[in-house]
């Protein structure tokens, strides 16, 4: 039975979700990292001399990106164990559908992860995020989305390199500078009070992003996966 | 010696002898602007570089030609090269004439990224040894690479007219007199023969280990 591309895809991200939430090693890992960077950022600055409201956009978004890579490592990582990714490739469905269930299942992952980093946020540095829940959630979801589609890709490759898992963040942090900059600058926006459409600039530069990497990624996947 | 590299050298120091000696100094900037001749020449070839990166990439996913991915694995690292030169001129030049030695420019913030996406792009050559997943995954980056550099642009120019800085802005340059013109010329020239000599030798090599490695298979 030929399944749509699709279908398979919804396959392979439940596969992929019904591991990690039986194990659990990735996101407790990665939720702890969020949680001590942002304690440990805080440290980095004199809370007298400079505000926490300057510092939490950067100090959530810059976060988020860290603990994203942590998520991408494993996404490729768990299929190498006894080659199960011939598995993938062998079974009837097109590449693109490996590509987009993975894809799929680490941003629900990313997403996870920020519904407890988000309030962590608020909580330790006293910023009123949540008056802000609508246009953050929204930023949220489009920086997500780009950095999965871009991370995915690389996860791909860097599990057949020498490098392996250490190759990804070098690979993966340029491309999240478009990111980075528009999600932190938006929020910065939001928390100083300005009206919303000030930040309709940056998200139209996110959805464009995403839109132009989830394509580029989705076409590039097939050529990254070893015969 | 191989005559490419030959005449690239040469014109090199023609340059380098007219930009010294027989340009006038800038009214303001005085010697300091003479630094000018080394970083536009050289900036534009790293950009003509990374687009023969990207066009070579293309190519190559489509023609599965390993001269192309050759021709990618040279410019890239040639291109590399005359960023970093870039990024050394700059500053050199910014201390006296902006009084820092880096600031967040959007030009230069947008110089350092190429930077640190090509060296990315070389780290990934050499983490793999099956030529032709080498190849594969190059051509990936490389294109991704020239589809990110639009919004790594957008992103810091929108950054920093949102925070305007302190800081002296770079004059927009009035037309140049016309004997800076033809050093600039000149010098560009030169710069982009030492390009196409160095992209040249950096081939030959290519090609040579490949070879290498098809014996060593055998």
């Amino acid at each position: 039975m030929a399944l749509s591309t699709l279908s398979a895809a919804l396959l392979i991200a439940r596969k992929d979700l019904a591991i990690e939430f039986r194990t659990r090693t990735a996101f407790f890992s990665a939720l702890v990292f969020a949680l001590l960077g942002i304690v440990i950022f805080y440290f980095a600055w004199d809370p007298t001399a400079v505000a926490p409201i300057d510092l939490a956009p950067g100090v959530l978004w810059g976060i988020f990106t860290f603990s994203g890579l942590l998520g991408l490592q494993r996404s490729f990582g768990i299929e190498q164990a006894d080659r199960a990714i011939d598995a993938l490739l062998g079974a009837p469905i097109p590449r693109e559908a490996i590509y987009l269930g993975k894809a799929m299942a680490n941003l629900v992952f990313v997403a996870a992860v920020q519904v407890i980093a988000i309030p962590a946020v608020e909580l330790f540095y006293g910023v009123p995020l949540f008056e802000h829940a609508a246009p953050l959630a929204l930023l949220a979801l489009l920086s997500a989305i780009g950095l999965v589609a871009v991370g995915t890709l690389f996860s791909a490759m860097a599990v057949n390199t020498k490098l392996a898992e250490m190759l990804l963040p070098v690979l993966s942090l340029p491309f999240f500078v478009p990111i980075v900059i528009p999600a932190a600058q938006a929020t910065a926006r939001l928390l100083a009070g300005r009206p919303e459409s000030e930040i309709v600039g940056w998200l139209k530069l996110l959805v464009a992003f995403d839109i132009v990497f989830v394509a580029a990624c989705m076409l590039a996947f097939p050529f990254t996966i070893e015969e | 010696m191989d005559w490419l590299f030959a005449i690239a050298v040469i014109a090199i120091a023609a340059a380098l002898t007219r930009v010294i000696y027989y340009t006038p100094f800038e009214a303001i900037q005085g010697p300091a602007q003479k630094i000018f001749y080394l970083h536009l020449p050289a900036a534009l070839a790293a950009f003509f570089a990374f687009g023969v990166v990207a066009l070579a990439s293309i190519a190559y996913l489509w023609l599965g030609d390993p001269r192309l991915d050759r021709a990618a694995e040279s410019s890239a690292e040639v291109g590399v090269v005359f960023t970093t030169v870039v990024l050394i001129t700059g500053p050199l030049w910014a201390r006296p004439v902006w009084g820092t030695w880096w600031t967040w420019d959007a030009r230069l913030t947008l110089t350092l990224f190429l930077w640190f996406i090509y060296v990315g792009y070389l780290v990934l050559r050499g983490a793999i040894d099956d030529p032709s997943l080498r190849a594969r995954y190059s051509a990936v980056l490389g294109i991704l690479g020239s589809l990110l550099i639009p919004f790594i642009h957008l992103s810091v120019y929108l950054f920093r007219t949102l925070h305007p800085r302190p800081i002296v802005i770079k004059p927009s340059a009035p037309s140049l007199p016309p004997e800076m013109l033809t050093t600039l010329l000149i010098s560009f020239v030169a710069f982009m023969l030492f390009y196409l000599a160095l992209v040249r030798q950096r081939y030959r090599l290519a090609s040579e280990r490949d070879l290498l490695t098809i014996e060593e298979a055998r």
